[in-house]
């Protein structure tokens, strides 16, 4: 069968120790028995090893930081646009998305740039600050979570909580507090990285599992993976996991995707207490970047959502392997200094 | 008490937890004992059967059958069959 050629932008290039999804998006597109992708990256630092791999990435853009906003955004979409012709875009980075989801909708009209993210609606209720009301929305059990904007507010969580607690940044980051002088620490180290508020979330003991997800915006499952880490970073970052046959996880998941109409990945962090209920602890919307683990078990999630966002009709995946297992590993690639060069002044390689 | 149906036991003795991801390898005689117990044979009858096969005296066999049991109800890879177990 010949491959229908397409071009597909994708995001979260670092491979780092706390590894972004770009290099595992990109492997499960260049995978698909059914399109040729042509790679386009697009990076926010020079030093992105995703910019070098050139047996994955053909040509890597730079582009400007989300703080930049949607105009300096789109100027450079357009330009790398003009190039490249770009048919797909896949956002992979949590503090990115809001951009891109704000400019979807001219991507595709002006450009002719297509993707498939979760609404704003959607976005903004799974923040981990809102994260409780999503709970009682949908049915689904959440720890209890209290956001806070001062370091003054961690005196007085003794009165709501016990500890430990969780202490964690709007984007990223999250550390255990075993009393209120830790909770102090952590709050000034997230917020100095993340900035405002923190999220205190109660703890919730038990086995911490992973799904990576893809909904179809209209209540589909169209596939799941769920994953148990078996090592972890000192980040709390996966460097080894295996996918787990867990029935319940799987109906939470179609439940949420179905209750929310999901659209677009997601990786659903959760954690199973010893009695066997499970907690939602946070939604990322966006693939993780274990996502390769689900393509090795059976189900091609950035091929699926490939598909969606080229408007075609794709059957939800029905099965995977279960024992399948990833074992991350660093490599260090060697680089001419005339690339580095090349990307840090032209903004392009 | 038998193993769990989803349970994968290899001929090495490596045993996966499809439901948790854990898996642990128990040495030939444990790998007797849970193939034992897959075939659904009860707690007596298997103390018999090692008894007959392994020089061994009752009392170990008790004590040993009884924390290799406790070990595996903690990996939780098994469960309890009241009909069989009564």
């Amino acid at each position: 069968m010949k491959r229908k050629k397409v071009n597909v932008a994708v995001t979260g290039l670092n491979n780092v120790d706390s590894p972004g999804p770009g290099i595992p998006v990109v492997r499960g597109l260049l995978d698909s028995k059914e399109y040729d992708v042509r790679i386009i990256g697009l990076s926010y630092d020079a030093l992105e090893p995703g910019i070098y791999m050139h047996e994955l990435i053909a040509k890597t853009y730079q582009i400007p930081l989300p703080s930049a906003g949607q105009n300096s955004l789109m100027e450079r979409l357009r330009y790398i646009n003009s190039i490249e012709k770009i048919d797909v875009i896949i956002p992979n980075f949590d503090a990115e998305l809001f951009n891109f989801i704000k400019l979807a909708d001219t991507l595709e009209m002006e450009l002719g740039i297509r993707s498939f993210l979760p609404t704003l609606e959607q976005f903004e209720e799974r923040q981990k600050y809102n994260l409780p009301e999503f709970g009682k929305k949908y049915d689904i059990n959440i720890p209890k979570s209290k956001t806070i904007h001062s370091v003054a507010e961690i005196k007085n969580l003794y009165q709501e909580f016990t500890y430990p607690l969780v202490v964690k940044g709007k984007f990223y980051d999250a550390s255990v507090a075993y009393n209120a002088d830790q909770a102090t620490s952590y709050f000034h180290k997230i917020s100095s990285k993340w900035g405002l508020p923190i999220i205190i979330q109660e703890f919730a003991y038990g086995t911490e599992v992973n799904v990576t997800a893809v909904g179809d915006g209209r209540g589909n499952t169209i596939g799941a993976v769920p994953m148990r880490k078996q090592f972890i970073t000192d980040k709390g970052k996966a460097w080894a996991g295996i996918t787990l046959e867990d029935g319940d996880l799987m109906d939470l998941t179609r439940k949420l995707m179905k209750n929310s109409k999901w659209k677009g990945p997601c990786e659903l962090e959760m954690i199973r207490t010893n009695e066997g209920e499970i907690y939602l602890i946070e939604i990322n919307p966006r693939f993780p970047a274990w996502v390769y683990l689900a393509v090795g078990a059976g189900q091609n999630h950035p091929e699926a959502l490939l598909k969606l966002a080229l408007g075609e009709k794709v059957k939800p995946f029905t099965k995977y392997e279960t024992g399948k297992m990833f074992i991350r590993y660093s490599y260090d690639m060697i680089c001419d200094l005339k690339e580095f060069e090349t990307i840090s002044t032209l903004g392009e390689l | 008490m038998k193993i769990k149906k989803n349970i994968a036991l290899s001929d090495t003795g490596f045993v996966f937890n499809p439901a948790s991801g854990d898996s642990f390898s128990v040495n030939p005689i444990g790998l007797e004992i849970m193939k034992l117990l897959q075939e659904n044979k009860g707690h007596e009858v298997i103390k018999k059967h090692l008894l007959e096969t392994y020089s061994v005296d009752k009392d170990t066999i008790e004590k040993d059958f009884y924390d290799f049991a406790k070990m595996l109800e903690q990996f939780k890879v098994t469960e309890t069959d009241e009909k069989k177990e009564s």
